[in-house]
């Protein structure tokens, strides 16, 4: 379970206050209008950001002292998900050892990853010879092999078309979904989340919500939610 | 390790090298104070025609980077390595090259005469002016351009979809970052000028505080004297780097994959007449240095080949000394790293170089460390430069990169290995192309500390000069040119080859 | 770097061991154009060591006043056996150090002075002159020179020797007038170069006029070049002279055979390697006389030299003198 405890973020003049906890092997949406501190948040989560007060906690560890790379925590951002100088295997295989040389049995598993993402076959290429789609599915592969139990997703597919984003968002939830693993993804379209997000946590005016399940919140928005949804 | 860690150790070394070396010289001094009514007049002109030359160096860059930011042409890639090679030249033989375009009997003298006009005078205020314009407006075009190259090429064409002002939008925040750094590095440059100075100024009035420093320690063997005129060097030096440290914004750019796109502002007559002057400005007197040269091929002794060798062993080491330290600095960061960065600039190599000596020489032969001393020294003079090149990479890779690696618990060697050096490669490769050049063309301290042998290049084409050969000399000027150009070209070109996306 | 030094220093201490082993070694300290394969050096080393039973060492130390800094810097411990190369004006600070003794050595000179100097031995000499082209009519003073159009290039008195020689050259022929005389020269002057070499390039690329450089460099340019077109312009109230001396350090542990170096100096076979390798008149005339070409040569009617303490005494206020008239 990851729990918010009397979270407090302050950039600049933004601040952002968070009390909730998310069950986990849910998958949570992060609504809200641009600059309300969604991404902030993940930040936060992910380790990138100190918290001016409260914890964040994962089953019930405090991960304050944790560098990103020690959290419990698999991310995507926006944008620079791949190295662009290393090949898309080489890419995944960091997610297993910084060697860039694989054993045998570690070769087998990035090819495991690229088969479930669609990808056989491509591990040589460079991110930049691969479509936009392509380079998401590389991306997703290498959260899949990092197999942390917390993935926070930072609008990855933002840069996608809808149909392409669709079709990520439905794979996101089939590879990474199930398994236990507690999913966070930010967007900017709240009916294309309820998709595949059963709760959603509303960031809006400093706060974020606790999570509510996702059909009840759209269907019967509270006055803040129904003015960013544009009724 | 963490990658802070050899940096501190990095800035130590320097500090402890320039303030060293001002000590054990000021230490061997008598006692004695103040500064002569000579070396105030010394400190005004030195300040003033760096002010004028580092000004005019950057304002002319600006419009040449941008034009050749935004046009690609055959030979573009040509130009931009030549555009390098002025800055790279031995003094003496830079001053040959603009003498045979602005001298009395240079090509422009010639043109004007043709219309009844008197020939150019280039010595004076402005000769200085103009030897120093010649020697830095290609380092400045190659600062500006690199950081044209790091705006995204996707923001330009989103720029210009959008009909969005671009010199408002993309180029002013790149200027205001790129502008300042260019600006101190030739302003300093330009303040511890010496022979420029003296051969182009005209007389005493274009005294340099090197130049007194120079008189000082040989002249007057005046060592207290050197030492003070030293610190105000370095003191002259600190106040602009803290200047600078304060103007400077840190680099908001972001990454974007490194590829080409056209763009679709700008005239092309324009562009194509600046990147024309700018190539004119610097090509031609090159140009008089390679006939000039060609001809004197025939006379160059064989005891040039050898030399060559030594220059070229002491300025790949020089190199590698220079890169590791430079990279130490910048993986660090930080004022302690800048100023370590910076501070090299204000070295008169004769006095770290009288320091050393002073230092070595109860212990050991300082003959036998003529050729170390000389990389040693070469590679502290070319640290600025390395790390105004590898500073602003540095920042782009971890701005575009540094989550990623954090959140794959990349860090250590391994960051370095796999996410920093590949994604500064290019950098890596311009600045050390820019070490090794300077330290081949670099007479510095090698002059006190040299024995029978022993003897780089450009010492032997000055002691060819001493001896009437000056025809030898411009040949042995031209071999070392071309080695410049080649050990830089090959450097900046492992940068860029073969870099993967 | 690390790979090839090395072996390379190893090299050099291990032959300096065995030559101290087996033959003694004599190392002198000297200006930069004395050593080259075009230089005096090599065939007076060659003919010493054929006598001697020992090893000549050079150490070119730049020009005579790095030489004399070096030697300042290294004090009493110096490697040096002997310095070559300091002239008149280097001559009192150098004195003043203690670290040269007397040599003891006689020889006949044919110098334009009488020389009775204990401790520094001349060996070559030369007059300051401006050089130029046959074709350019030629100023008799450094008032025809100063009224006239010409441009001539100069070295600075602070760092160069022949430019420091023209100061003392003003200040000698024309005493409390020198300020008059360098106000009235400083529209000639085209630039003042750090050294030599820089102002002698000017001249040659056909910026100036004329250069400052020695009544012998002539003979350079018709004996090695045949080019008989540059000419040294004679002055009227006579050229300064600059004699170039060697001498012994005090901390030599080779006294005898440093003597036995400097009498070889002086003696017929080096001194008739000079004037055609350093282009300065040898200090004892040779036998066989001077080389073909060197009687076409200027002969100034006076030569001028201050003493070397005179020279020092002078040199701050000539100096300022000099700098203030060239900075209006």
């Amino acid at each position: 379970m990851l729990a918010l405890e009397g979270l407090r973020l302050e950039q600049g003049a933004f601040a952002l206050k968070a009390d909730l906890t998310v069950a986990t092997g849910a998958i949570v949406a992060l609504i809200g209008p641009s600059g309300a501190g969604k991404s902030t948040l993940l930040a936060a989560i992910a380790g990138f950001l100190k918290p001016v007060a409260g914890r964040v906690l994962w089953d019930g560890v405090d991960l304050g002292g944790l560098a990103p790379g020690e959290r419990p925590v698999a991310m995507l951002f926006q944008e620079g998900n791949l190295f662009p100088h290393l090949s898309v295997a080489e890419n995944i295989g960091l997610a297993l050892t910084p060697r860039l040389r694989l054993s045998e049995a570690e070769r087998a598993r990035v090819a495991e990853v690229l088969g479930r993402v669609g990808l056989d076959g491509l591990g040589d290429r460079l991110p930049g010879d691969l479509s936009g789609g392509q380079q998401s599915r590389a991306a997703l592969a290498r959260v899949l092999l990092q197999d942390r139990p917390l993935v926070l997703l930072d609008e990855p597919f933002a840069a996608l078309g809808p149909g392409l984003r669709d079709e990520m968002l439905a794979l996101t939830a089939e590879v990474l979904g199930g398994a236990g693993r507690t999913l966070l993804l930010v967007s900017h379209e709240p009916r294309e989340a309820a998709r595949i997000a059963g709760e959603t946590i509303f960031v809006a005016g400093g706060r974020a919500e606790a999570p509510a399940p996702t059909e009840a919140l759209l269907a019967d928005p509270p006055p803040a939610l129904r003015e960013y949804l544009g009724g | 390790m963490s990658l802070r860690a050899p940096g501190l150790t990095a800035a130590a070394f320097i500090l402890v090298l320039l303030f060293g070396t001002l000590a054990a010289v000021a230490l061997r001094a008598e006692p004695g104070a103040g500064l002569a009514p000579a070396d105030w007049a010394a400190l005004r002109f030195t300040v003033s025609q760096a002010l004028v030359s580092a000004g005019l160096s950057v304002a002319l860059a600006v419009p040449v980077a941008r034009a050749l930011a935004r046009r690609s042409f055959p030979g573009r890639g040509l130009l931009v390595t030549l555009l390098g090679a002025p800055f790279l030249l031995p003094v003496i033989v830079a001053i040959v090259g603009l003498l045979a375009v602005f001298g009395r009997n240079g090509l422009l003298s010639l043109v004007l005469g043709w219309v009844g006009l008197p020939p150019v005078q280039i010595y004076g205020f402005h000769g200085v002016v103009l030897a120093h314009v010649f020697f830095n407006l290609p380092l400045a075009t190659r600062m500006i351009l690199q950081g044209w190259l790091s705006i995204p090429a996707e923001r330009f064409r989103l720029a210009a979809s959008l009909g969005a002002p671009i010199g408002a939008i993309l180029e002013r925040p790149m200027l205001r970052q790129a502008v300042p750094g260019a600006f101190l590095v030739i302003f300093l440059i330009c303040l511890t000028s010496f022979a420029v100075a003296l051969t182009l100024g005209g007389g005493p009035r274009a005294t340099t505080v090197e130049l007194a420093i120079y008189q000082a320690l040989r002249f007057e063997f005046d060592l207290g004297h050197a030492a003070r005129l030293g610190l105000v060097q370095v003191a002259l030096t600190a106040v602009a780097a803290a200047l600078v440290w304060r103007i400077a914004v840190p680099d908001a750019m972001g990454a974007g994959l490194d590829r080409v796109v056209p763009r679709w502002d700008g005239s092309r007559g324009v562009d194509a007449a600046w990147i024309g002057l700018a190539a004119l400005f610097l090509l031609v007197p090159l140009g008089a240095i390679g006939v000039r040269g060609a001809a004197g091929l025939a006379d160059v002794p064989a005891s040039i080949w050898p030399a060559a060798l030594r220059s070229v062993s002491v300025a790949l080491v020089s190199t590698a000394l220079t890169m590791a330290l430079a990279l130490a600095l910048v993986l660090r960061g930080g004022r302690l790293a800048f100023f370590a960065g910076v501070l090299p600039l204000a070295a008169s190599a004769l006095v770290v170089g009288t320091g050393l000596f002073i230092v070595v020489r109860p212990f050991v032969n300082p003959t036998v460390l003529a050729l170390p001393v000389t990389a040693l020294v070469n590679a502290l003079l070319a640290l600025p430069f390395a790390v105004r090149v590898l500073a602003p990479a540095h920042e782009r890779a971890e701005a575009g990169f540094g989550r990623l690696a954090d959140s794959l618990a990349l860090t250590g060697t391994a960051r370095l290995r796999l996410v920093l050096l590949p994604r500064m490669r290019r950098a890596l490769g311009f600045g050390a192309g820019l070490a090794a050049a300077l330290s081949m063309g670099d007479l510095g301290v090698i002059a006190l500390f040299a024995g029978t042998g022993g003897e780089t290049l450009p010492l032997a084409m000055f002691r060819l000069m001493g001896s009437y050969r000056m025809a030898a000399a411009a040949g042995t000027g031209l071999i070392l040119v071309a080695l410049s150009l080649a050990l830089f070209w090959a450097f900046d070109r492992g940068g860029r080859v073969d870099a993967r996306a | 770097m690390q790979k090839t030094t090395l072996p390379v220093a190893g090299l050099l201490i291990a032959s300096a061991t065995l030559a101290a082993a087996e033959t003694p070694g004599l190392t002198i300290y000297t200006y930069d154009s004395f050593v080259p394969d075009w230089g005096p050096g090599p065939a007076i080393a060659a003919g010493f060591e054929e006598s001697c039973g020992c090893e000549v060492e050079f150490v070119a130390a730049g020009d005579g006043a790095s030489l004399l800094s070096r030697l300042l810097l290294e004090g009493p411990q110096s490697e040096a056996d002997i310095v070559v190369g300091l002239d008149t004006n280097l001559i009192a600070r150098a004195r003043e150090s203690g670290l040269i003794a007397p040599h003891g050595v006689e020889a006949d000179f044919d110098l334009p002075i009488a020389w009775d100097d204990p401790d520094f031995l001349p060996y070559d000499w030369g007059y300051f002159a401006f050089v130029a082209d046959a074709g350019t009519e030629a100023p008799a003073d450094f008032q025809a020179l100063a009224e006239s159009d010409l441009s001539v290039v100069i070295q600075d008195p602070r760092s160069s020797t022949p430019g420091l020689g023209l100061l003392m050259w003003v200040k000698a022929a024309h005493g409390a007038d020198a300020p008059a005389i360098w106000e009235g020269l400083a529209d000639n002057i085209l630039t003042v170069t750090p050294g030599w070499s820089e102002a002698y390039g000017l001249f040659l690329e056909g910026e100036a006029d004329a250069v400052l450089s020695y009544t012998t460099s002539p003979a350079y340019h018709l004996i090695a070049e045949e080019d008989a077109s540059k000419v040294a312009w004679a002055f009227d109230e006579g050229h300064y002279m600059q004699v170039e001396v060697a001498a012994m350090v005090a901390g030599t542990d080779t006294p005898d055979l440093a003597r036995d170096f400097l009498a070889y100096l002086v003696s017929d076979p080096a001194q008739s390697v000079l004037p055609t390798t350093n282009w300065m008149y040898p200090a004892v005339t040779p036998e066989a006389g001077l080389p073909e070409g060197f009687e076409t040569l200027i002969a100034p009617e006076r030569a001028l030299l201050f003493s070397a303490e005179e020279a020092l005494s002078i040199r701050d206020a000539a100096l300022e003198e000099w700098r203030t008239a060239l900075s209006q």
